[in-house]
């Protein structure tokens, strides 16, 4: 192409606290409207916002995980503007001296470097609700308050998979160090783009477009990669790109102008004189830099040089914080890793997507895998039993010696048992043997079935080959 | 240094930023009193400040910190009380176009 893709990314994450940021109202989520609210959130005349610790914890620990130099003293600052979510026609937030600042997020398998310019705390404003042909807006303050942690990057991003592989990352990490569930459909992850195009070589940034309304992974790329398209073919006819908002509309998959904010935005940030300063000691940094988990790339990375796993498993196994700790419990008793890898990524995560249920509410765990797992190497069943063994524990939680038990489901691996099964078989397919003896050999894996077929599939499949050819 | 001036238009934008309807004479006078009070910030630029902290805030008080523990609502009736308009449980405001 032409230009040059130049993209950087704000993002907004809800976060992790059971209480708002300045008060004590919940932060549940789907409460009856305006149910969360109290004179500090609706902003009323004389009262006064506290600030919640484990929201600077969870913004000191983000910063650490991204690289960034944490602020020893930081400041809060209001941000004026007027509309209808925000009750006190200001929002407090941090302009100077916000917590984190200079970081940087590898992705990309380490291949590309996405510098952090900021991150900062500040409050959420409430929600609004807009009804088809009404001609009024209703507002909703539950989430007006509760503590948002704003990331801001510097414009490294190139492509629109690099703008996917950022969130990806991102995510991945906010629920790893859990401040943020990272939710995008239910909003508590929210990203913003910002798109411009240049020739390449150039030195002046072109004019950017932001975007808003993404809440997928997909629609990060999607919408990025349409804004690229529409901005190079208004280029390529000489025209010039207008810098403004857009919204992606996932419907038409196209990004469509939102004409109320035009209008320059003077936000007249001033210190927040109801908020003293925060100042980050030793003692509280080296806490929170203590309490730092694994990484999911520095975990990528053990995955396969301690298991010796195909980097694509490594990826699967560590987007999620407790795939990846289940893994661990389930490598430390069972050493064929590949092999508790295939039935993590097969079996665990078959079911987990079709219940919709987290690893945590279903009954699996990492003892009955290794159970399992053990069972099929000893040949007391085979791996189409051992599915549906693995299947009943995740329901119910009985252990598979137990499932293997009532069900009947041990191989049969007593030679004098198959033996009469098999010459039974073989009799009843005498045409078929025929075959076999003169040269066919496809016609023994017929035989292998209706062995299978007599036995319910409980047959162990080495000894039954093993005894009809002997027995042909 | 300097001289700080303040227009009437920008007078004005700040008015509808803080959305206050002035009246011809208020938009006259507050010009007149911006004007009045910049020049009092100019006396106080005169002092050389190049080796002096900020002052974020006037109290030395740091970390005013709470548990993250949650603490009852107001019931939904008295978050509405002042509401000019309200519609099941919402407070309704004129149509915001997005």
């Amino acid at each position: 192409m032409k230009y040059e893709v130049v993209i950087g990314m704000e993002i907004h994450a809800q976060l992790l606290t059971k209480s708002k940021l300045f008060c004590g109202c919940s932060t549940e989520f789907g409460a009856e409207p305006n149910s969360q609210c109290c004179p500090i959130c609706l902003g009323f005349p004389g009262s006064l916002p506290v600030m919640n610790r484990k929201a600077v914890d969870h913004i000191i620990t983000t910063a650490l995980a991204l690289n960034c130099t944490v602020a020893r003293e930081s400041i809060f600052a209001r941000k004026n503007y007027f509309y209808p979510d925000l009750p006190k026609a200001y929002q407090i937030s941090q302009d100077d001296q916000p917590l984190g600042e200079r970081g940087y997020l590898d992705i990309m398998d380490g291949s590309r470097r996405i510098k952090i310019r900021r991150i900062h705390l500040e409050e959420d404003a409430g929600k609004l609700v807009h009804i088809e042909g009404e001609p009024f807006s209703l507002v909703d303050y539950n989430r007006g308050g509760a503590s948002l942690m704003e990331i801001v990057t510097e414009p490294d991003i190139r492509s629109a998979e690099e703008a996917a592989a950022y969130i990806t990352e991102l995510r991945s990490i906010l629920r790893y160090i859990g401040v943020c569930d990272g939710n995008m459909e239910e909003g508590s992850l929210r990203c913003e783009p910002n798109i411009s195009l240049r020739l390449h070589g150039a030195k002046e940034f072109g004019v950017k477009a932001e975007l808003k309304n993404i809440n997928s992974i997909r629609a990060v790329q999607r919408g990025v990669a349409y804004e690229i398209e529409r901005q190079s073919q208004i280029l390529d006819e000489g025209g010039t790109v207008i810098q403004e908002t857009r919204r992606w509309d996932e419907a038409s998959g196209t990004t469509i102008s939102m004409r109320s904010k035009e209008e320059a935005h003077d936000y007249r940030y001033f210190s927040e004189a109801d908020l003293v300063r925060v100042v980050v000691d030793d003692a509280w940094l080296n806490r929170m830099a203590a309490a730092l988990p694994e990484l999911p790339q520095a975990r990528r990375e053990r995955f396969i040089a301690a298991y010796g796993l195909p980097a694509y498993d490594a990826g699967v196994l560590t987007e999620s914080k407790e795939i990846g700790d289940f893994f661990d419990k389930v490598a430390a008793i069972s050493h064929d890793y590949k092999v508790v890898s295939n039935w993590i990524m097969g079996e665990l995560m078959r079911l987990l997507n079709e219940t919709g249920q987290s690893l945590e509410q279903s009954h699996m765990t990492p003892e009955v895998l290794a159970e399992i797992i053990a069972l099929v190497d000893k040949g007391t069943i085979n791996l189409k039993s051992a599915k549906e063994v693995f299947e009943e524990s995740f329901h119910t939680g009985k252990t598979p010696s137990k499932i293997v038990a009532d069900r009947g489901m041990a191989q049969i691996s007593d030679e004098a048992a198959l033996s009469g099964i098999i010459e039974g078989v073989i009799a009843a397919n005498s045409k078929v043997a025929e075959d076999f003896r003169a040269g066919k050999e496809a016609a023994l894996g017929f035989l292998v079935g209706q062995v299978m077929k007599e036995t319910r599939g409980q047959a162990n499949p080495a000894m039954v080959n093993k005894l009809l050819r002997e027995k042909l | 240094m300097m001289t700080m001036k303040v227009s009437r238009k920008e007078v004005e934008h700040v008015a509808f930023l803080s959305r206050l309807a002035l009246s011809e004479r208020e938009a006259e006078e507050f010009t007149r009193q911006f004007n009045q009070i910049f020049k009092q910030f100019e006396k106080l630029n005169e002092l050389d400040t190049s080796q002096v902290e900020p002052t974020s805030h006037v109290l030395q008080m740091q970390n005013v910190l709470r548990q993250d523990s949650v603490r009852s609502s107001l019931p939904i009736d008295e978050v509405l009380a002042n509401a000019p308009d309200r519609e099941d449980g919402y407070f309704s405001v004129p149509r915001i176009m997005e």
